[in-house]
């Protein structure tokens, strides 16, 4: 599948462009890389661009917005490799279609499985335009060269515009892949600058559209009660109440779940009204009986204790490297420490929301969703029609995190519009939000040590436990998946003689989903905050520390530690762990927060973790002050990452800065709690996020060149800053944090 | 029969005087720019000026609204170009944009009372509108900006 071709002028760009434009599609097969789905699942990625006549390049975005300024920056890679004039380059979101390759905008990969795509993209349209200039002139292509927007004959001083070209490119071969020429990195115009996005204008007057935004005409609103606990289902309702209200049309009912979960609507009881309002003040009047189901005894103190009681046995090894038994049955001494993370919940300020219309045995839908082919999936399963009888528009994103690539909500908007004949339009309420999250895992860990004479470890024990993610694609998946062990867990690359990583089994209640960062953010606080915990017992700095630890620059790919690995060995020949770049981001970070010169005092501390996700290496310093009452500040916050290629630097470091805010929220405030299988949160007055004064006050980004392979940066940030936080906290008052949120330790 | 100025223009609603004026700008007007985050005043994302003061569109009634005028952020300035929008662009401000137009709201209304904000002032006034993409810090930078202060 590597070469490239044009693609029929009746292909999938039609919609997009005229008749008459010249289209090039850049097939390319690629391997996943730390998706969240099936292991060993391939993926096709693709991507495609093409040329009015009236010379407007038309940049198909395939992946959606959510706020990282993809869907600006990947066409861009392509519009510079075309050296195009950006402002006459027309971005066009692509609907959910498997033609493009995978859509679903999650785990971090646009760029690192893209970038490429859409530079053959743009260089197989430069040169299919150099040659349609020399065929035009009847001279050497050799001679025509591409320069801004215009192909040039320097020879003769003649030039053309992309338009004028477009009928003789429609009649070029495309060139064979090999034979393409790239731009050299001085010649970018647009890569590796700080270019705007092209929705800033937009987003900065209320027009952009979201999927809350999203209409259809004839649409009807509506507002679901479903069960209150996972898994129950609807024994009888009486919506008299509800009907009386003005402005109410009708009451629905949905069927509940069958297994495997996965996507699918929760069912329930929709109230269908005039408007958003009408719909949420009516359901209110419903009378419900509910059967709470299996989970109805679901209780998140007991369940805690469960997981921490589960991670103190032995469990299924995932690592192993030496003999800590025999070393530990050797040791005098002996390190143990027990870390939490309760629930959490992705919370994006725009709740998940839908339109869709059935119509003539099909779906046409809008939807904020990361994943829309996910989206047509779903919508084909639930409402028994072909996955290709449903169209799926993305719009823009208020914020995902993870929760959009599950698109329950888009479904229930299909599945009604079904049953009543008309458009309709799902909103969730915030209280819907947090109630029926796909809430990332709670997790608990254990962490065991012996060091020699100097602090260092001689033998390291870690186990995690928490509710996988597998359980919403194969039932009573009790151990965790490959890829959230993956996640921080069996890449520890501490430089240790003998060092076992293990697993532990658990029952799940509740829908467990991806959010930014995933397993990360629990592994990396568990054993950043151990490495900090062992650094202090041995009174030792703790950047010299970490760095001793991480010992001889090396690349690892974990083969030899276990066949467990293999799949993540893999993976890892492609990026392998590289304990250089990441010794590297802990200097950065050390340099740059003048770690050196900062020496912690009671009320005042800094702290410092490091962790390697997404293919990226992240170490960050924490500057935090606890005042006489307890209250926590963020003075300052240096993070040093190392991404390897980046294109649009601000858009990287706003992702760090959100990615540390981000951070500061489920370290100080988050947490999802259930009673009776129910959650109890319900708005932003008790599951709280970080506004401007909790949140760091200054966040320094410091990115460190590289010419390695472009990695992720939305997700990366994030998993450092708890154990950062929490060091910070040690540092500044000598209280060690096990159990996030910190908001339940009193710090005064 | 309830009257209203909405960015400048005369309006009258007859519907269920107790929805929230947030509904009636998006549902009923199609003003889509005024988002709902929350609900409940916590969020700050339908942030709007009603008689030009800041005011959570999601708890104010249509009543409430009676006889005032609204400016929402279709109609802050003709071209998008109001100074706090000028400055949330040089900055970069949005990651996915949805808590801006309640910020931008909020912090044209903090200016207009204090021209010249401390650190403090923004904190104080910024605090109600949450931006789960964490943009507080371009946010504060641009309200610098726009105000001619020091960053
Ligand atoms: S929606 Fe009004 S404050 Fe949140
Ligand atoms: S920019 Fe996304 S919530 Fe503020």
């Amino acid at each position: 599948m590597n070469t490239i071709n044009i693609v029929s002028r009746r292909g999938f760009l039609e919609r997009f462009v005229s008749a008459g434009a010249l289209i090039i599609g850049v097939p390319v097969l690629q391997q996943v890389s730390g998706a969240a789905e099936v292991d060993d699942a391939p993926f096709h990625p693709s991507v495609y661009l093409g040329l009015e006549p009236d010379g407007t390049v038309v940049i198909i975005a395939h992946r959606s917005e959510m706020g990282t300024g993809i869907r600006s920056v990947l066409p861009m890679i392509a519009a510079d490799e075309l050296d195009a004039d950006w402002k006459r380059c027309k971005v066009e979101q692509a609907i959910g279609d498997p033609k493009y390759g995978d859509q679903n905008t999650d785990g971090s990969c646009s760029i690192t499985n893209f970038h490429t795509a859409f530079r053959e993209a743009g260089a197989t349209a430069r040169m299919m335009l150099e040659n349609s200039a020399a065929l035009k002139w009847s001279v050497p292509a050799s001679e025509c060269h591409v320069k801004f927007h215009e192909v040039l004959h320097a020879p003769s001083g003649r030039k053309a515009g992309f338009g004028e070209l477009v009928a003789l490119g429609i009649k070029q071969l495309p060139p064979k892949k090999e034979e393409l020429k790239f731009k050299s990195p001085s010649e970018y115009r647009y890569i590796g600058k700080d270019m705007p996005i092209i929705d800033l204008e937009d987003l900065c007057t209320g027009r952009g559209k979201f999927g809350i935004d999203a209409k259809m005409p004839g649409m009807v609103y509506a507002s679901i009660e479903r069960p209150p606990v996972f898994g129950g289902k609807l024994v009888s309702v009486d919506d008299a109440e509800a009907r009386k209200m003005r402005g109410v049309q009708q009451t629905v009912t949905l069927d509940g779940l069958k297994l495997p979960y996965g996507f699918q609507p929760l069912g329930g009881v929709a109230v269908i009204a005039d408007n958003t309002w009408t719909a949420m003040q009516a359901r209110k009047k419903l009378k419900i009986e509910w059967d709470l189901g299996p989970n109805a005894a679901y209780e998140s103190e007991a369940y805690k204790k469960q997981l921490l009681d589960t991670a103190r046995k032995p469990g299924k090894v995932v690592r192993n490297a030496g003999d800590v038994d025999a070393e530990f049955a050797r040791a005098s001494k002996v390190h143990e420490a027990a870390y939490y993370v309760p629930l959490l919940a992705h919370a994006p300020m725009e709740p998940p929301a839908a339109v869709a219309e059935f119509k003539d045995g099909k779906v046409l839908a809008y939807a904020a969703v990361q994943d829309p082919q996910a989206a047509q999936d779903i919508i084909s399963k639930t409402l028994g029609i072909d996955k290709k009888d449903v169209t799926c528009h993305v719009t823009l994103l208020g914020g995902g995190f993870g929760r959009k690539s599950k698109p329950d909500y888009v479904a229930e908007a299909a599945l009604l519009s079904k049953k009543i004949g008309k458009p309709v339009k799902v909103t969730w309420s915030r209280e819907d939000d947090l109630h029926f999250d796909y809430y990332h895992s709670v997790a608990g860990m254990y962490m065991k040590a012996t060091t020699d004479a100097k602090g260092r470890p001689t033998a390291w024990l870690q186990r995690s436990v928490f509710p996988s993610i597998g359980n919403m694609f194969a039932p009573n998946a009790d151990y965790a998946a490959g890829f959230e062990m993956e996640m921080g867990w069996i890449n520890v690359p501490y430089d240790i003689a003998n060092q076992r990583a293990e697993n532990g089994p658990v029952k799940n209640h509740v829908r467990i989903g991806w959010l930014r960062s995933v397993s990360n953010i629990y592994h990396a606080f568990a054993v950043q905050s151990f490495t900090d915990e062992l650094a202090a017992a041995a009174n030792r700095d703790r950047v010299e520390y970490m760095l001793d630890l991480l010992g001889e620059p090396r690349k690892m790919n974990m083969k030899e530690d276990g066949p467990h690995l293999a799949k993540a060995g893999d993976k890892m020949d492609q990026f392998p762990l590289d304990t250089a770049r990441w010794r590297r981001v802990i200097e950065v970070a050390a340099e740059r927060s003048g770690w050196a010169n900062k020496k912690s005092s009671p009320g005042h501390g800094f702290g410092i973790a490091s962790h390697w996700s997404f293919n990226t290496y992240v170490a960050a310093v924490v500057e935090v002050e606890v005042d006489q009452r307890g209250q926590l500040h963020i003075h300052r916050v240096d993070i040093a990452a190392d991404p390897g290629q980046i294109i649009n630097p601000d858009r990287v470091n706003a992702q760090f800065e959100g990615a540390a805010v981000f951070g500061t929220s489920l370290t100080l405030m988050g947490e999802i709690t259930a009673m009776d299988g129910k959650i109890q949160q319900s708005n932003f007055h008790n599951y709280p996020v970080a506004r401007m004064s909790e949140a760091p006050l200054k966040t320094h980004v410091h990115i460190v060149a590289s010419n390695e392979a472009p990695a992720g940066v939305g997700e990366p940030g994030v998993p450092v800053m708890a154990p950062a936080i929490c060091n910070a906290i040690f540092a500044a008052t000598g209280k060690r944090i096990r159990e996030l949120p910190v908001k339940k330790t009193k710090l005064a | 029969m309830i009257q209203l100025k909405v960015n400048g223009a005369g309006r009258q609603f007859d519907g269920d005087p107790d929805m929230p004026l947030l509904w009636y700008l998006r549902d009923v007007l199609d003003m889509t720019g005024t988002k709902y985050g929350c609900g409940m005043g916590l969020c700050g994302a339908c942030t709007v000026h009603l008689d030009g003061a800041a005011a959570r569109s999601c708890s104010t009634s249509m009543k409430d609204a009676a006889g005032k005028s609204v400016t929402t952020i279709e109609g802050l300035a003709a071209h998008g170009d109001h100074p706090v929008q000028q400055a949330w662009k040089s900055n970069n401000v949005p990651q996915c944009g949805y808590c801006q137009s309640g910020q931008i709201m909020q912090a044209v209304a903090l200016l207009k009372e204090k021209p010249k904000p401390t650190d403090h002032d923004i904190d104080e006034i910024m605090q109600g509108n949450i931006c789960r993409c964490g943009t507080y810090q371009r946010i504060r930078q641009a309200i610098k900006q726009a105000a001619g202060v020091k960053a």
